[in-house]
């Protein structure tokens, strides 16, 4: 057997420049890329499981913790990583950055007016299990504005970074949350094609909801998959 | 039933305490850093410095970008089971790095010159750049200007048109500090880097 790569579904994808997200505009390319049929350079990828995780890495409500608990909405963001014909990914490292319950990032270069927590950080990483799944403790990001437009906000969102089999299945996506009213506003969400914007967005859970402690959200994500072929003989 | 990709977002400005924590000065630890050589002293292999940009398409040195890089050992051998040669002396052959720490926005990579894959492409570095103001990741490759004959006879350099292709070669250099490739990325203007669709 010899793999072949799935390749990038453009109908999922952004266009490198989407004129309302201003910062587009100076930075995607214009030109066409060229395609490339896979070779071991594109089969193969840093493989990065468990032992880069501590303990805490996948409850940001403990991880960042100095002397209580974060504010904010406890949730939990669960879901699991397949490949486009449903096979689980498994071992595939996940990281994870977002802004805290008041909309504020820890990141130095964030300015905006809200509150640091002291007791949450705002990253994490796990790794997915046999079944491909993976699952965060944290709080519900608060909206922040940013300069993109006038009175622009972001809506609420978690940044995720996935490897996959493979370096060529590398995906830094994000995930925002259901009945967000900022969502038809929001030039980056909006620069996803429509037919795949709600693949962006979680879903409320009642089975990931745990009593008496968080709400639940599940949140798939599909990485390109490979075409097995016979070898030619 | 068929599953279809989830899109790509950008990484937007605040990736740095998530993704290179230890770089920025958070607390926090990062899986990877711009040092491919830390932890494993003996391998074959020259030792280089991959050091560049990523400029706008005013020229000017974009601040926020995270750099990935993914390459061969010094033996031509991924590590990774696809791969069923055994990659010497614990060589990872990954590297990340944030291009906000530079005082040029440079990013600077400390690893080996990879040797040829297969005997049939040249001896290359997978690149892969993200940013705001980028929607989604580009991915191309680092060959290396010195490797004249390799080159010429790469299935990938190939398929760029010729005057384009400089755009992948890497300029090397010597300093006191030792040998250095030279790798700009022009997301736009007249010298736009190839991006490869991979
Ligand atoms: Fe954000």
């Amino acid at each position: 057997m010899t793999d072949t790569l799935k390749p990038r579904d453009w109908e999922a994808h952004p266009p490198h420049r989407h004129p309302d997200y201003r910062s587009t505009a100076l930075r995607g390319p214009t030109k066409p890329m060229i395609p490339v049929p896979s070779s071991l350079s594109e089969l193969t990828g840093p493989v990065y499981g468990h032992e880069v995780v501590g303990e805490l890495d996948a409850d940001l409500t403990r991880n960042g913790a100095s002397n209580g608990e974060p504010l904010g909405e406890r949730i939990i963001v669960a879901g699991r990583v397949l490949d486009e014909d449903g096979r689980p990914q498994r071992n595939t490292l996940i990281e994870l950055w977002q802004a805290n319950a008041a909309g504020r990032y820890i990141d130095h270069g964030d300015s905006h007016d809200a509150p640091i927590d002291p007791n949450f950080f705002g990253g994490g990483r796990c790794v997915t299990d046999d079944e491909g799944r993976y699952r965060f403790i944290t709080v519900k990001p608060g909206a922040y504005p940013w300069g993109n437009h006038t009175n622009g906000w972001r809506p609420n969102h978690i940044h995720f970074s996935l490897f996959g089999p493979s370096f060529t299945t590398r995906l830094i996506t994000q995930m925002y949350f259901p009945g967000d009213p900022l969502l038809d506003l929001d030039p980056i969400y909006l620069g996803t094609p429509e037919a795949a914007r709600e693949r962006l967005v979680g879903k409320f859970s009642l089975d990931v909801t745990e009593e008496n402690y968080a709400l639940g959200y599940a949140f798939d994500i599909v990485l390109r998959g490979r075409n097995e072929t016979p070898m030619e003989s | 039933m068929a599953y279809k990709q989830t899109p790509s977002q950008t990484i937007g400005p605040f990736f740095a305490y998530g993704l290179t924590a230890e770089q920025y000065g958070y607390a926090f630890n990062q899986i990877a850093t711009a040092d491919l050589l830390a932890g494993v002293p003996d391998m074959d292999g020259e030792r280089i410095k991959i050091v560049g940009r990523v400029l706008d398409g005013n020229g000017a040195a974009v601040s926020d970008a995270m750099i990935e890089i993914w390459q061969a050992d010094g033996q031509g051998r991924y590590r990774h089971p696809a791969d069923d040669r055994i990659a010497n002396s614990g060589f990872r052959g990954f590297g990340r790095v944030g291009t906000g720490t530079d005082d040029q926005a440079r990013f600077v990579f400390d690893t080996i010159k990879p040797a040829s894959v297969d005997g049939v492409q040249a001896p290359h570095i997978t690149i892969c750049i993200f940013a705001r103001g980028l929607l989604n990741h580009l991915f191309t490759r680092i060959y290396f200007d010195d490797e004249v004959n390799a080159n010429a006879s790469d299935p990938v350099l190939a398929a760029v048109p010729d005057d384009r292709r400089h755009t992948l070669l890497a300029r090397r250099g010597e300093d006191v500090s030792g040998i250095h490739y030279t790798f700009d990325i022009a997301l736009q203007g007249e010298n736009e880097t190839v991006f490869l669709d991979i």
